[in-house]
């Protein structure tokens, strides 16, 4: 049980990314694998936030009243992958109203017809 | 201290948005001209300092190491960023005419930009030593291609872009999660320190795991065969300038990216002793080398083509890096040099074609070679290279990893090496028949050769200083070969 509860922070982590992955995979719908990337991009940030946390942890502020300080970098670090899953995201979605402008459609099983007309 | 390392990355940085503010095609082109050139004139003497296995450090706003961000530069990223400057500067030389013919007017400005930021991330991941920034650097580069590649003329440009977009940013993903797992194991992200703390440690399982994900990532973003899918068709529908650009310098950057990993941060003792992958490596090299080779004689368009041929040419580079000793290694990266310069005349001349002809399938192009001669015998050259006709570059890249297989007593890789070769004869053959051999039929209504004119001098004159290039690192290896030795010995940790 200790396994299980005593890291669900990980937990969480595997089961978001396995989600997103799994869209990203299974879904026809342009904008959705987007979606599902994104799912997947959380997690990580996640995994990044929690491993930076101490229990009881504040933040590193020098104060008297504490002694436990939860470490800044990985939260820093992880507003720079923020700031470029959110790149991505934009750019992806620029990406897909371009293709239903030439292809009018944004389903993959569309799509591949259209491919093999041209 | 010299600011010389540094400015590698920040000039073409601070050019990106005078590109935009400039906005003017007639404008904008001699300041990317002039930024490509200063870059590999910097690249040049840097190469130089370092030539003989020195390192030069530069700390980022003066911060000592493991605590601020630091640019390391030792002999294989000296030599990687000569490759990519290199193939930038004759790239951009050639690309003034090539995209005012395949790109709109209006989008000209931009596509310079995203060009110029390719470049940054691809030098930024190239020089930094720490492994952070270097996620950070490649996905500057990363979302510069997809843009790039979506500026392609066909619609299918924009579909290629997307797929690109979601396998790369999986593969950026993944060594974004690798490097979080070597930050909880060891609490730094500077590359000789990673490697000192890791080394002092036993292997657990999350350090494996992080390896797992880097490799997967990395190999991801260079398109090691399972993970290929993306790259022949963005390699074919993107402006001909950037599959040049691309072929040339990105799959090399990344697979410095993973030896970087490999070495300098995991350390041979965990990758061959303890986790054996090399042997992973290996199968996925040669299963690279024939499923591309075979899938690159199908092809009617050549720069599909050749982006199959680049999938088996990859898968060279790290059979050399998979056998797993100095020579072995040196093999690969003497490849990585004569590939890119190989690849990059390749695709240059395919840029060519596309300028007068506006096509690249074979079937319409018989005859080509008596219209335009000096591309086709460029052409000619390069693929010759390609096969590894001794004379030109690729001969050394097939005799050092030859010898390498042959220094493990392994025939068989020896005869595997052998065997891709003969197929690439196969396929740089089809082209040559179809240029000089085939008679154009009048009759044949999708021939568009009629009229056709030898490619400009604009787009020649850097063609052929690549081919040149070609003949003459295949001459006197003297350069590459010092440079590829003291790399690997680095890499190896004999030095």
């Amino acid at each position: 049980m200790q396994y299980l509860t005593g890291q669900y922070n990980y937990w969480v982590v595997i089961i978001l990314m396995m989600i997103g992955f799994y869209i990203v995979i299974s879904h026809g719908n342009l904008v959705k694998k987007l979606i599902g990337l994104n799912i997947f991009q959380v997690s990580v940030f996640i995994l990044y936030i929690s491993m930076g946390y101490a229990k009881a942890g504040t933040a590193p502020i020098y104060s008297a009243e504490y002694t436990v300080y939860a470490s800044p970098l990985p939260h820093v670090l992880i507003l720079t992958a923020i700031v470029v899953g959110v790149a991505t995201t934009a750019l992806g979605l620029a990406l897909v109203v371009r293709i239903h402008r030439a292809f009018g459609t944004i389903e993959e099983s569309q799509l591949r017809h259209v491919e093999d007309d041209s | 201290m010299s600011h010389l390392l540094v400015l590698l990355v920040i000039i073409p940085l601070v050019a990106t948005p005078l590109c935009i503010l400039l906005h003017r095609q007639s404008l904008i082109w001699p300041v990317v001209f002039t930024v490509s050139w200063l870059c590999f004139y910097i690249a040049c003497r840097l190469v130089i300092m370092v030539q003989d296995g020195g390192e030069l450090v530069y700390f980022l706003g003066n911060w000592a190491a493991p605590w601020g961000i630091e640019y390391r530069l030792d002999t294989l990223n000296a030599l990687v960023a000569v490759i990519v400057s290199g193939v930038n500067a004759l790239v951009i030389t050639f690309a003034r005419a090539s995209v005012i013919r395949e790109i709109s007017a209006d989008r000209i400005y931009l596509f310079y930009s995203a060009y110029l930021l390719n470049l940054t991330g691809l030098l930024g991941v190239t020089i930094t030593g720490d492994v952070f920034n270097m996620f950070v650097f490649i996905e500057i580069s990363s979302l510069s291609s997809y843009a790039m590649i979506s500026l392609g003329k066909h619609r299918q440009a924009l579909l290629a872009a997307y797929r690109y977009l979601i396998m790369g940013t999986i593969g950026a993903t993944f060594i974004l999660i690798g490097v979080g797992l070597l930050y909880v194991m060891t609490g730094t992200l500077n590359i000789p320190d990673l490697h000192a703390r890791l080394n002092a440690m036993e292997t657990t399982r999350t350090i494996i795991t992080a390896m797992a994900f880097l490799t997967v990532g990395i190999t991801l973003k260079f398109a090691l065969f399972p993970l290929h899918s993306w790259l022949p068709n963005a390699y074919t529908y993107a402006p001909s300038v950037v599959s040049a650009f691309l072929a040339g310098t990105t799959t090399k950057v990344f697979i410095y990216v993973l030896l970087r990993f490999l070495f300098s941060v995991f350390g041979t003792g965990n990758v061959f002793d303890i986790v054996s992958l090399d042997n992973v490596l290996l199968i996925c090299a040669l299963l690279a080398i024939f499923s591309g080779s075979l899938a690159a004689i199908y092809q009617n368009n050549i720069k599909k083509m050749l982006a199959y041929s680049s999938i088996a040419q990859i898968g060279y580079i790290v059979l050399g890096i998979s056998i797993g000793s100095v020579a072995g290694l040196m093999a690969g990266i003497i490849h990585l040099f004569n590939h890119a310069v190989m690849k990059t005349a390749l695709f240059l001349c395919a840029a060519c074609i596309v300028y007068r002809t506006d096509t690249v399938n074979l079937n319409s192009l018989r005859g080509i070679g008596r219209k335009m001669p000096w591309t086709m015998a460029a052409f000619l050259v390069a693929g010759l290279s390609m096969i590894g006709v001794p004379l030109t570059v690729g001969f050394i890249s097939k005799w050092y990893l030859i010898l390498a297989a042959l220094n493990r007593d392994s025939w068989l890789l020896a005869i595997a090496v052998l065997v891709g070769s003969l197929i690439t004869i196969i396929y740089v053959w089809r082209v040559v028949e179809t240029a000089w051999f085939t008679r154009k039929d009048g009759g044949q209504a999708d021939n568009v050769i009629g009229k056709v004119k030898e490619a400009p001098l604009s787009m020649l004159i850097p063609l052929w200083f690549l081919v040149i290039a070609n003949i003459y690192f295949g001459i006197d290896t003297d350069v590459t070969v010092n440079l590829a030795r003291h790399s690997a010995e680095l890499l190896m940790g004999l030095k």
